[in-house]
């Protein structure tokens, strides 16, 4: 399962530093650099917020031709993921994925360095909500 | 019938009344959001106005769907995907027709208000948009002046209510005593809608 492209994913937050470092600090727990993990975080402004148009973009830089996740946090970062899947903006095989975001962008990123399917990466990225800390 | 200028006479309406408006929803934001909603819609229908000024489109579900990209990709928070999907699924449900008629517009626009239930997971009473919306279709079917007047009381009526969607949520019953600022929002969107067919009807 290792040959071919890998399965891209983008993290989309509020904040760019919260979208930048987790996209960074999955990659580093992951040991890999293999997978395209973009970031899309705030405003076009620099503000906090989302920014559809870039979140596109960083959709489009994410694939490789194996479908591409997207892991967000809160608010307007879910609601304009799910408009812009709805209206089919993004790449043909992109996808929300609903999982934490950053147990589950960590746990993306580890599958999808595997040459794991979409579903498995989703699945994978998921099956985050289940580790309870308490 | 309502043709491609109407719809944009309600947009740029709408917008003006954001712009007028912008304060007041901002102040309501900060009572139990996260006090940009004013800004961020003005920001928003600016877009707006932009984009139906410099190509103008030449059918009223043109006209909708493409103020609804504006508004998803400018605004920046919550409210830019939601009045996005409005529009654009309001828009869509029009289809190509060059002119369409007030029954087609309810119609469509009930469709618009599904896709913002189903986009935010909210049905009415949850303190959002939709408390504006809802009632607000239902009344069209009585005129465009029975709509804002709906859409009106709805939002007063939010103020009684504990938010169950967004940060407003959050608050718990410290979200009760405050009138919700989306759908305050709506009212100004219901009413710009009642102003340009009063206009053109030369009421």
């Amino acid at each position: 399962m290792t040959e071919g492209p890998l399965v891209g994913l983008v993290l989309v937050s509020h904040s760019a530093a919260v979208a930048e470092s987790v996209a960074g600090m999955a990659v580093a727990l992951a040991g890999v650099d293999t997978v395209a993990v973009e970031h899309a975080g705030g405003t076009a402004d620099g503000g906090f917020g989302t920014d559809a148009d870039r979140i596109a973009a960083a959709a489009r830089a994410a694939d490789r031709g194996a479908g591409v996740g997207l892991l967000v946090d809160l608010g307007s970062a879910v609601l304009t993921v799910k408009s812009l899947v709805e209206d089919e903006e993004l790449p043909a095989r992109a996808r929300l994925l609903d999982a934490p975001f950053v147990e589950g962008a960590v746990a993306a990123v580890v599958t999808a360095s595997t040459g794991a399917d979409l579903d498995a990466v989703e699945a994978a990225a998921q099956e985050a909500y289940g580790y309870r800390k308490v | 019938m309502l043709d491609a200028e109407f719809f944009r006479r309600w947009m740029l309406t709408t917008a003006a009344a954001v712009d007028r408006e912008a304060d007041r929803l901002t102040e309501l934001d900060s009572a139990i959001g996260d006090a940009d909603h004013g800004a961020n819609l003005k920001r928003g229908f600016t877009a707006v106005r932009a984009a139906l000024t410099e190509e103008p489109p030449q059918t009223p579900g043109a006209v909708l769907v493409l103020s609804g990209r504006q508004l998803i990709s400018k605004v920046g928070g919550a409210s830019g995907p939601l009045y996005g999907t409005l529009l654009r699924a309001t828009g869509k449900a029009l289809g190509d027709d060059v002119e369409v008629t007030d029954a087609a517009l309810r119609a469509a626009l009930d469709e618009g208000v599904g896709a913002v239930a189903k986009l935010g997971g909210a049905a009415p009473g949850d303190k959002t948009m939709l408390d504006a919306l809802t009632p607000a279709v239902a009344a069209l079917g009585d005129g465009y002046g029975a709509a804002r007047a709906a859409a009106g009381k709805g939002a007063e009526d939010t103020i009684p209510l504990r938010a169950r969607k967004g940060r407003a949520s959050y608050l718990g019953e410290r979200s009760i005593g405050h009138q919700d600022p989306g759908a305050t929002s709506s009212a100004l969107l219901v009413g710009a809608l009642a102003d340009t067919a009063e206009a053109v009807s030369g009421d």
